[in-house]
């Protein structure tokens, strides 16, 4: 048989394998990442989620997913091609692929879209989040409490409201363990550079920091805590357990397994609908990684009555008395902060030194 | 804003530990430039040395041993490229494309079994005397030898072009091959031997990353630095003294705006992320405002009938 006939056979069969499938179609369920799978960190929890839903529908759903898609005019394109390719939910898990996600949800009505972080919806497109600020507490708790020099670095990522979010509650907690606290941020301008991140380490550690916060998705911080031998990280997105029980002592854990089955099922039923979501630690959605041995027991245990009392809704991260950073009111004595506050914040509250670039 | 946190010696010593990896990997693709090849693979054969060295460093325990491996993945790889662009006469600027997406998927590929590894410690050397001298000892002395490898390097690339036969015959042949074919020389002999040494600095390069800066093996770890050795050969106007300076500015300027940061300086951080880039460039730019051009055989396809 020629080269042509092999094709034609093989498009014969493609043919009848689609007329087979066409009457028992699984769901196809595409995810759009923004860094490596092996990044151990932000992307890994979104593909164990895939993972989660594989397992949990079996053969009634099909992945796919495209990693370390870049942010902008790019993502558009990848987005473009897994609608193209008959996915009907598809999943893009970062801030920046919010207008690529509308763009492409316009020309595809019909394909439901999950954007992650985001704030901007359409008839087929829905948002969810997770309430990190809740873990940032507990960190920035146990961080106020474990630094001796006083100097917390902060590695940044992208100012946007969601990591600003995460800076002021860990300030406003560890602040409160720890009236000297100080916090450097350094802003890396990157989700994942594991070569930034750890030069973003040393010169916080080299700058008198003895407890690291990241907002960046790589393990590198950690190696370069390790490597200065006295300094506390703690896991980002992921727990990041191969750097425990030290330098690593906690971590904030994001599992989407749940939200990801529930929405695939909705979209299955025909009831899926778009809304916005935004989840914490009492849904689950943002989990407490182990608090390590090297905590002091006492804090430990402080630590976990905190991560309660916000799970059972009795205590919010943004309860007043606070002050933006310009020293202007914010938030009264027991008044809480609002949700669309929260969501659009760009503001620094008092005590934090630096400046929000624009 | 406190600059008084920022202390200068640990600053220059980490100058130089940032800017080994771009620099060693720039000095291998200015010998393959030099003969005429340009090679757009540095980024690719980067992260192939960064997962070779790592993946043999982890199960030997020894550094030194992984270190060896890199510089073989680096080479390795860099044979696929001769193969195309000297014996099929492929495209070099497609070729070398390809080579870094390959080398990405290779990486990852091979790097499967090592996410969240932990590599031996790569030993600093602790030169009696000579270290415990005040400021110049942490800064001079106190690294690990791929650092001064890479610094011995840059001294014998420069010398060997400039001073030696076999030197004068490789810039020959990146001037003119068609000439230096004429006059006897085997180009694509010479050719081969570049472009492998230059995937060996390149795999060398990658390996300092993923063993003495990071040191863990994740996917996209080089994030670009074989980019950065790439632009670097050309804005230092293919001369190893101008790419040693050239890594050191960005290097130093890289840790130090990072420094600036957390010190709270009172500069935009928008700035301070672009200013490695643009200082590079800039200082470079006006440095290669002399006569100094590209080897005139560049990126041209030999062959021996021509």
């Amino acid at each position: 048989m020629n080269i042509k006939g092999l094709l034609a056979a093989a498009g014969l069969a493609t043919g009848l394998a689609t007329a087979a499938a066409a009457q028992d179609d699984p769901t196809k369920v595409g995810f759009i990442y923004v860094g490596p799978i092996g990044d151990g960190g932000w992307t890994y929890e979104h593909d164990k989620a895939r993972l989660a839903v594989e397992e949990h529908f079996g053969d009634k759903v099909e992945t796919v997913y495209q990693e370390s898609v870049p942010e902008g005019a790019d993502a558009e394109r990848a987005i473009t091609q897994m609608a193209l390719q008959g996915a009907d939910l598809i999943f893009t898990t970062s801030f920046g692929f919010m207008e690529p996600t509308l763009t492409v949800a316009r020309k595809f009505p019909d394909v439901k879209f999950e954007h992650a972080t985001g704030y901007k919806t359409l008839p087929n497109v829905s948002t969810y989040s997770a309430r990190f600020y809740e873990g940032r507490a507990v960190q920035g708790h146990i961080a106020g409490k474990m630094t001796e020099s006083d100097i917390i670095g902060y590695i940044a990522s992208y100012p946007i409201p969601e990591v600003i979010r995460g800076i002021n509650s860990a300030f406003v907690h560890a602040r409160e363990a720890n009236p000297d606290v100080e916090f450097k941020i350094i802003w890396a301008y990157t989700w994942f550079d594991p070569a930034k991140e750890a030069d973003a380490a040393t010169a916080l550690i080299e700058q008198g920091a003895d407890v690291i916060l990241q907002h960046t998705d790589s393990t590198a911080p950690h190696a370069a805590a390790e490597k200065a031998g006295d300094v506390v990280t703690f896991g980002q997105a992921s727990d990041m357990a191969e750097y425990k029980p030290f330098p690593r002592v906690s971590s904030i854990i994001d599992n989407w397994a749940p939200y990801y089955i529930d929405r695939v099922q909705a979209v299955m039923d025909g009831t899926w609908e778009s809304q916005q979501v935004w989840h914490g630690i009492d849904e689950g959605m943002v989990e407490i990684g182990e608090i390590t041995d090297a905590v002091p027991d006492e804090v430990k245990q402080e630590a976990l009555a905190l991560k309660e009392s916000m799970a059972s809704g009795e205590y919010h991260p943004f309860t007043g008395p606070l002050k933006k950073k310009d020293g202007s009111a914010w938030l009264a004595e027991g008044e809480t902060a609002s949700d669309e506050t929260l969501l659009g914040m760009d503001f620094y509250v008092e005590g934090l030194e630096a400046d929000i670039p624009q | 804003m406190d600059l008084s946190s920022i202390n200068p010696v640990l600053l220059l010593a980490s100058l130089i530990v940032a800017a080994t990896p771009i620099l060693v990997a720039a000095i291998g693709e200015l010998v393959v430039e030099r003969a005429g090849v340009l090679n757009l693979g540095v980024e690719g054969m980067m992260i192939t040395g960064a997962i070779c060295g790592f993946a043999v460093a982890v199960e030997t325990g020894s550094p030194a041993l992984g270190f060896l491996a890199a510089a073989a993945g680096g080479a390795a790889l860099s044979g696929l490229f001769a193969a195309l662009t000297q014996f099929a006469l492929a495209n070099q600027v497609a070729s070398g494309l390809a080579l870094t997406l390959f080398g990405l998927g290779l990486s990852s590929l091979m790097g499967q079994g090592y996410v969240g590894v932990k590599p031996p410690a790569t030993p600093r050397l602790d030169i009696p005397l000579l270290g415990d001298i005040p400021v110049l000892g942490r800064v001079v002395f106190g690294h690990d030898l791929v650092v001064y490898l890479g610094l011995a390097l840059v001294v014998v690339v420069w010398a060997w072009l400039k001073f030696t036969r076999a030197g004068l015959v490789l810039r020959a042949v990146g001037e003119n091959h068609d000439a230096a074919h004429a006059l006897g020389y085997k180009v694509v002999r010479l050719r081969l031997l570049a472009i492998g040494f230059g995937g060996a600095c390149a795999g060398l390069g990658g390996a300092y990353i993923s063993l003495v800066r990071v040191p863990q093996w994740t996917e996209g770890m080089t994030a670009g630095a074989g980019w950065i050795a790439l632009a670097l050969v050309v804005f230092a106007s293919w001369k190893p003294g101008r790419v040693l300076l050239g890594a050191w500015l960005f290097g130093g300027v890289t840790v130090l705006q990072l420094n600036l940061q957390a010190a709270g300086i009172a500069i935009p951080v928008e700035y301070l992320s672009m200013s490695p880039y643009l200082i590079t460039i800039l200082v470079l730019v006006i440095m290669s405002a002399d006569r100094s051009r590209a080897p005139a055989s560049l990126g041209r396809i030999f062959h021996a009938s021509g």
